[in-house]
């Protein structure tokens, strides 16, 4: 061990990454890159037809084609039942939960409907390709909002005195605004391997391809296919992205181990881009109606609003997660003294939607700061001084917020946000740039400024377990239940734990998502794993340091942490094509305290590139008979280094959070939680044409149309 | 009409990678990338799309970045061709373009890296003196899902101005 000063990686260092070795020189472990001998490989069957009765799957050719060993349709796999929900489960949403395989009707392109395991995957492929599925064509239903749509549930919430709200209000604002289909879509496609094994309770099955929460998806499993949750081993490697959308418990997931054990040899599955963006979850897709009573001072006293939730053709693991954390954080940083909401859950023939970086956020920061905007519009206020009118003060923290999300009702823990709007001004020099962008106006440019402002939310409980030791030969040995989809947790986690024991970071190896290493484990969702994990492994560490003896330690919440910051962009638009530059984006981001800024910027500009994407390019369209228009990069389009806006990010530690030791909180999910209503704005700003964008993504056909309207 | 297995089309091969020769017999429709990472083991050659867009398989041919998933392995008989594997030194030390990633923070979940480690390395080592929007133009080849670029740029561009100075 070093002098003190030579230490590398105490928290607030931004030392570089422990992960990244491997990942540079090819030596990475994906899902892929995981082989056994005697492998089968697996490829699903999907249904070409959105709505339609499954009339028969005839398999005699699949099975008949070279190297095939099996196939099978729903009946081969009845007893399999339907994925249950993870989180967010409501019984009236539980009819409507996704079984592996279907039957009797199919109800969007790509709902699995049967499955050929070969020899070869290029094989399984050709005899899938045989398969023939006999489907009696129904109307899709592809609108929300539409009365054919399947209705499940409606959330409802309400506090304070809307109608007064409203009786007395000096004028009432509204707006109808609306986020399209897109989703995380990781660079790595799905996939799993499920190998056999000889264990002391039997035969039981490792799992390679796990990630997010590996130990739910193993226990999960295991109870599906009726083994003990011992049996079934999750053995995260590396994992290309996560997002939210990858490492759900998917049909595919239980298909493959249930094919391993049934045949006795590993079986892989490498889905194909095609496949992901046709079966892998979707994510946005809310129309909202929004209605603010306002006072002569441009203060919103009551907000209505309400929204259709496109969940898709099922409810899959996440539930009513999304429409949840849209009910709960629409009110943002703002006072909102009442408040009445209504959210449909509907359900359509298109993919099953779950969540995606900032669920539910990207979608109400949007809708609430479109109304913000509309709301200074109306009262012949600049957007800034608006905000600032209505967001909530510092002193008023904890802030109640009256509503609950994930079991846990949503309480600001702490927060300056006029202090974050202020910083987020001066360093765009926000009176200068306004003067500057009007002049290129009246030199006939289409230039503009927008502001967006949000509250996030990090650190979902309930728990995180963690053990640490000094290991014989050196170092120290961190176990824990969580996971990495790619975001550095490893080396957070042993900055922590070097800042406790006074060691070089790079001396402690992080140990995750090995389910026989450590009983149980939550895994890495909702911007979690620094809040969670890290101060379970600082109390461990700490007892580590004071005993010398291998410590265990438990960190417990009840409430989540709720980062906040705003965004600013500045955009260019061409008047003929419609197009949106973004030329400069500015991101205010306080997380409390900032274990590696290095890391925490990288998750901000990253989040902003997935932020712009679900702006102005990406989405899920479909035709009138509901087949997928975007089942390739050619056609569902990405930010490549040519759209992204060099991002510039003001990363503050203003205020700790009060609700552990280290006051940290989640760093993932901020830099694309308000890009949708910055951009907005600007561009409404560009055109001159307050209000105008109401519909994201902000395609070129859109933006030109509002130009020539 | 006489059917043709395909498993019996296969032909012998000689795949040239980072310099060593590997003799395998593929089926003509292999792509270079599954021949890659199936038939020579070099699995940092990654699949994102398979057709042509994300650039996470690209490789070297004769010095010139190529999407493997869009080659068969039968049309890269031949040609020398460089992998991720083959960057660094035989010892370990770190090319200089993935010393660069690291230290300015190129890559979060890795998979697309080894894909714009080699588009990095063709571009400049045609064009070492490549301006930055050129240099921004290039790279716009290949999709991260994860960084949002700019720390990509940054580490190509200080691979590039440390080779000039």
């Amino acid at each position: 061990m070093g002098q003190p000063d030579d230490r590398r990686g105490r928290i607030g260092a931004s030392v570089l990454r422990l992960e990244d070795r491997p990942l540079l020189v090819g030596e990475g472990r994906f899902l892929a890159d995981v082989s056994f001998p005697r492998e089968l490989h697996l490829r699903v069957v999907r249904s070409d037809v959105a709505h339609g009765l499954l009339r028969g799957v005839d398999l005699g050719e699949a099975r008949a084609s070279e190297g095939v060993v099996a196939a099978w349709s729903a009946e081969e796999v009845a007893h399999l039942g339907a994925i249950e929900f993870r989180m967010t489960g409501l019984d009236e949403l539980r009819p409507h939960c996704q079984r592996v395989l279907a039957s009797e009707r199919v109800r969007y392109v790509g709902d699995p409907v049967a499955v050929v395991i070969a020899t070869d995957p290029y094989l399984a492929e050709d005899a899938a390709e045989l398969a023939f599925v006999d489907i009696e064509p129904l109307q899709p239903v592809l609108d929300a909002a539409s009365p054919d749509a399947i209705a499940p549930l409606t959330l409802a919430h309400e506090h304070g005195d809307i109608e007064a709200a409203f009786a007395g209000a000096h004028r009432v604002v509204e707006l109808h605004a609306a986020v399209g289909r897109h989703s995380g879509i990781p660079l790595e496609t799905r996939g799993l391997l499920a190998r056999p094994t000889d264990g002391p309770e039997g035969i039981g099955v490792e799992l390679y391809g796990v990630a997010k929460v590996p130990h739910y998806n193993c226990a999960t499993i295991a109870a599906m296919l009726g083994l003990k949750p011992g049996q079934v081993v999750g053995r995260e490697g590396h994992v290309g992205g996560g997002f939210g959308v990858r490492g759900e418990l998917y049909p595919e997931d239980l298909l493959v181990t249930h094919a391993a054990l049934k045949l006795g040899r590993p079986v892989k599955w490498v889905e194909d881009r095609r496949e992901h963006l046709l079966a892998a979850n979707h994510s946005r897709d809310q129309s909202y109606r929004l209605r603010a009573a306002v006072d002569a001072g441009g203060v919103v006293q009551a907000l209505e609003a309400e929204f259709f939730h496109d969940q898709g053709a099922y409810v899959r693991t996440h539930g009513a997660t999304v429409p949840n954390l849209s009910v709960a954080l629409l009110p943002g940083p703002y006072l909102v003294p009442a408040y009445r909401v209504r959210g449909h859950i509907r359900l359509t023939n298109k993919t099953p939607s779950g969540t995606y970086r900032a669920p539910g956020r990207f979608e109400s920061t949007f809708v609430r700061e479109r109304l913000m905007d509309a709301v200074a519009t109306a009262c012949g206020l600049d957007a800034a001084e608006v905000r600032r009118r209505n967001l909530i003060p510092p002193d008023a923290m904890p802030f109640d917020r009256g509503v609950s999300t994930l079991s846990t009702p949503v309480v600001y823990d702490s927060g300056d946000y006029a202090r974050t709007l202020e910083r987020l001004l001066d360093h765009m020099g926000y009176e200068s740039l306004q003067e500057a962008l009007a002049k290129r106006r009246a030199a006939g440019e289409m230039a503009g400024l927008g502001l967006g402002m949000f509250v996030e939310k990090s650190g979902l409980g309930p728990f995180e377990d963690v053990r640490v030791r000094y290991l014989p030969g050196g170092g120290v040995e961190v176990v824990t239940g969580a996971a990495s989809v790619g975001q550095g947790m490893e080396t957070v986690i042993a900055q922590i734990c070097a800042e406790v024991l006074g060691v070089d970071y790079g001396e402690v190896t992080v140990r995750h998502g090995q389910t026989d290493m450590i009983g149980r484990g939550m895994g890495a969702f909702a911007s979690r794993v620094t809040v969670m994990t890290g101060v379970a492994v600082y109390l461990a560490a700490s007892e580590l340091a004071a005993t010398g003896e291998p410590a265990e330690a438990t960190f417990s919440a009840d409430h989540m942490t709720y980062p906040y910051g705003a965004h600013a962009a500045v955009v260019s638009v061409d008047p003929g094509t419609g197009g949106v530059t973004v030329e400069r984006y500015v991101v205010t981001y306080d997380v409390g305290r900032a274990v590696n800024p290095m890391l925490c910027e990288g998750q901000i500009v990253g989040g902003v590139a997935q932020g712009v994407g679900g702006t102005l390019l990406e989405l899920f369209s479909y035709d009138a008979d509901g087949q997928p228009l975007a089942t390739s990069f050619m056609d569902y389009l990405m930010p490549t280094v040519a759209e992204q806006p060099q991002v510039e990010v003001l990363l503050s530690e203003d205020a700790p959070s009060p609700l552990n030791p280290l006051g940290v909180m989640g760093a993932g999910e901020g830099g694309t939680n308000a890009c949708g209503a910055a951009i907005a704005a600007a561009i409404d700003d560009a055109i001159g044409r307050p209000g105008a964008v109401r519909a994201l993504p902000a395609t070129p056909e859109l933006v030109r149309s509002l130009i020539r309207a | 009409m006489t059917e043709i297995s395909a498993a019996d089309a296969a032909v012998p091969v000689v795949l040239a990678v980072n310099g060593t020769e590997h003799r395998v017999a593929v089926e003509p429709r292999k792509t270079l990338a599954d021949a890659l990472r199936e038939d020579c083991g070099l699995t940092g050659t990654h699949l994102g799309c398979e057709h042509g867009v994300c650039g996470a398989c690209t490789v070297l041919a004769d010095g010139e970045p190529v999407r493997s998933c869009l080659l068969f392995a039968v049309q890269a008989h031949g040609a020398e061709i460089r992998t991720v594997e083959g960057l660094a030194a035989a010892d370990g030390t770190l090319h200089p373009l993935q010393e660069a990633f690291w230290r300015h923070h190129g890559l979060q979940c890795g998979f697309c890296t080894p894909g714009f480690l080699m588009l990095s390395a063709g571009v400049l080592e045609s064009r070492p003196d490549i301006g930055d929007d050129e240099l921004r133009e290039a790279l716009s080849s290949n999709l991260c899902r994860c960084t949002g670029y700019q720390t990509i740029v940054e580490a190509v561009q200080s691979v590039r101005d440390a080779a000039e100075a």
